[in-house]
């Protein structure tokens, strides 16, 4: 991968043009103000893999301004790789002041999880989205797909859990669990546990999606429903688990498996990492 | 006692160290030059420029180095740097058929206008490894000079004449600015100027797989290689305060027209029709492939059943990327723990409810 030159030499702030950062913006205006809807977007190359979180980088990209404080997560973690990279990125092409603390970021861009730690209506939270049709897997066109959203046809969605209940007698569904949003549309929380979805629902944070492959954008503004589909006799659940984290002792929290020998040693521990260290320091001080 | 694994900053950069050392190989061997790709490996350059997206043969040489020759690494770094150049102009159409030719040959007449021009052309080697070359002492290899191309002026395309006829399809005129996917996302259905963009940009050996499907059976279509050439042509820009065009520079590019057969429709008589492929620089193999899957892609317009995956316009236009492709593909190898976990969790739970019926029934 070229190296970048530092802000001033060559690039605009955070990378984008301001053409592209406008074009971007537009779409996410038009997200906002219809919450759970896709709206295509002319998405760039950015210097990333597609895959890697490029729609996330170029929501974050377009929004983020010079007295922003950034939070990158991947996995819940702030040091997992891809998460170092992105930050890096955004230091680089940027200079904006970045944190681990959920509390302190004024914008948190993720992969796979919601912060335990609730966010706050001065905070914007980017999913990077890999696949952000929630009817792909029952219908792979995009044009019928479109079609199917705008007549509010989601009955194959209903199908599809029914079927896993009869089944299976539960939704075998862990991740990316569907939802919808504001009693319209359907959407795809992007492959957060579903642990995560009520974390969703009446959130005071504005929560922005980022697909740069399939290059589209969606939203849901402040304080917007988000229903986790489910039927009255099987009520919808989040995941359980028998431990608490084994660093912090936290119960609440969605638990990492971590193996610790080859003869079956396990342990669990807190995903988010800002959240296990605040416990353990709060800890530390009693 | 398990300690979170911090530091990934480090490793990332670590990392990055190997792979410049790797890069670079030994050192006792000398370093690659770019004029060294440009020459040597220039139908590596065409093909990075071509899927790239950018006419600029030292800038591909570059990214070729710069990816140890891995191809797809290489147009991926020249996409990334493409889409941050301001546009400053749009040219006027290319004209190949004023093009300085190279090569141009039709596999539908034994003779024609111009001639049939082979040029540098892999065609009618005997793929025997060259052992010569292997001694690296070019001196020892005598090259009689090629005969200089004749300048046989404008060459008419066998389309043209084939449109003198009547007997092809007119390239109907295209009144509105073509499709531009780098500024508009594809839309279904799509306008062919799209989907000719979505093709040139895409991935050469997947087009090469869609193309001979076609020649299989899954979406036949007839073709004839009514024509490939290869050539110079010149770019013309037309400045708003001049109102006239200007060059500013040459290009060479691939062109290649199917003629395809075609029964006619209740609209249409029966006609041939086209399909048609270009890419810069020399790529044959890419152009031929290309327009083969244009043809397949307009089964819809001519009134053809759509069965075969080549003529579905979702499945083919949204798979070629092969920057889009490969990085979802390699996507995989990020952490996936969180969802694995949930996973996890699932599976036991429902492996524990399989097992139970059993053991009740045991009892």
């Amino acid at each position: 991968m070229s190296e970048l030159e530092p802000t001033a030499g060559g690039y605009n702030f955070a990378y984008l043009d301001e053409q592209t950062k406008r074009m971007i913006r537009r779409a996410i205006l038009k997200a906002v103000a219809i919450p759970g809807y896709q709206v295509p977007f002319a998405s760039r190359e950015m210097p990333l893999p597609y895959g890697w979180g490029t729609g996330g980088i170029q929501v974050t990209a377009s929004i983020i301004g010079p007295d922003d404080t950034l939070k990158v997560i991947d996995q819940g973690a702030d040091d997992t790789t891809n998460a170092v990279s992105i930050r890096r990125f955004f230091q680089r092409t940027t200079g904006v002041a970045t944190t681990e603390q959920t509390a302190a970021a004024s914008i948190i861009q993720t992969r796979h999880r919601i912060p335990e730690t609730p966010l706050n209506e001065n905070q914007i939270i980017v999913y990077q989205v890999p696949i952000p049709e929630p009817l792909r897997w029952l219908e792979p066109r995009e044009a019928e797909t479109r079609k199917m959203h705008a007549l509010a046809e989601y009955g194959p969605m209903y199908v599809r859990l029914y079927e896993d209940i009869a089944q299976f007698g539960r939704v075998t569904t862990a991740y990316d669990y569907p939802v919808l949003v504001n009693g319209r549309y359907l959407m795809r929380p992007s492959p957060i546990p579903k642990f995560d979805n009520p974390k969703m629902d009446m959130n005071p944070a504005l929560q922005l999606f980022g697909a740069g492959r399939e290059k589209r954008i969606y939203a849901v503004p402040p304080y917007t429903s988000v229903k986790s589909l489910d039927f009255a006799d099987h009520p919808f659940a989040v995941e359980r688990w028998d431990q608490h984290c084994a660093i912090c002792g936290a119960g609440d929290s969605f638990l990492d498996e971590v193996i610790t020998d080859d003869r079956g040693g396990r342990m669990f521990v807190c995903s988010d990492t800002d959240y296990c260290s605040n416990r353990q320091l709060a800890k530390a001080a009693e | 006692m398990y300690v979170a694994v911090k530091g990934g900053e480090k490793a990332i950069e670590a990392a990055h160290r190997l792979l410049a050392e790797a890069r670079r190989g030994d050192e006792s061997v000398p370093e690659l030059t770019l004029a060294q790709i440009d020459e040597q490996l220039a139908l590596a350059v065409d093909r990075v420029m071509t899927e790239g997206s950018v006419y600029d043969r030292e800038l591909a040489a570059l990214a070729i180095k710069q990816a140890r020759g891995d191809l797809v690494e290489a147009i991926f770094l020249l996409r990334a740097y493409r889409t941050t150049l301001p546009r400053l102009a749009v040219s006027a159409p290319i004209e190949t058929e004023r093009a300085t030719l190279k090569r141009r040959i039709s596999a539908t007449f034994k003779d024609l206008p111009g001639g049939q021009v082979l040029g540098p052309t892999f065609d009618y080697t005997h793929r025997l490894i060259d052992f010569a070359l292997a001694a690296e002492d070019e001196s020892s290899i005598s090259i009689d000079p090629a005969p200089a191309l004749a300048d046989n002026g404008p060459m008419t395309r066998v389309s043209t004449l084939l449109g003198d006829e009547g007997i092809i399809e007119p390239n109907l005129a295209n009144d509105h600015e073509p499709a531009d996917l780098t500024r508009e996302p594809l839309t279904f259905p799509t306008d062919r100027t799209a989907r000719l963009q979505n093709l040139a940009r895409g991935d050469e050996g997947y087009l090469l797989a869609l193309g001979y499907s076609t020649q299989r059976g899954y979406g036949r279509n007839h073709p004839f290689a009514g024509e490939i050439r290869i050539g110079e042509v010149e770019i013309e820009i037309v400045p708003l305060e001049l109102g006239f065009p200007i060059a500013i520079g040459e290009i060479t590019v691939t062109e290649c027209e199917m003629v395809n057969q075609f029964k006619g429709s209740a609209t249409a008589p029966p006609q041939f029709t086209r399909g048609y492929g270009l890419a810069f620089g020399e790529a044959e193999r890419k152009a031929m492939a290309m327009a083969l899957v244009d043809r397949a892609l307009r089964a819809e317009e001519l009134g053809e059943e759509v069965t075969a995956p080549a003529q579905d316009q979702e499945f083919v236009l949204y798979h070629s990327d092969n920057i889009e492709a490969s990085g979802f593909t390699q996507h995989l190898k990020l952490p996936h723990y969180v969802d694995f976990q949930a996973e996890l969790n699932l599976v036991r739970r429902m492996r524990a409810e399989w097992s139970r019926p059993e053991a009740e029934a045991a009892e």
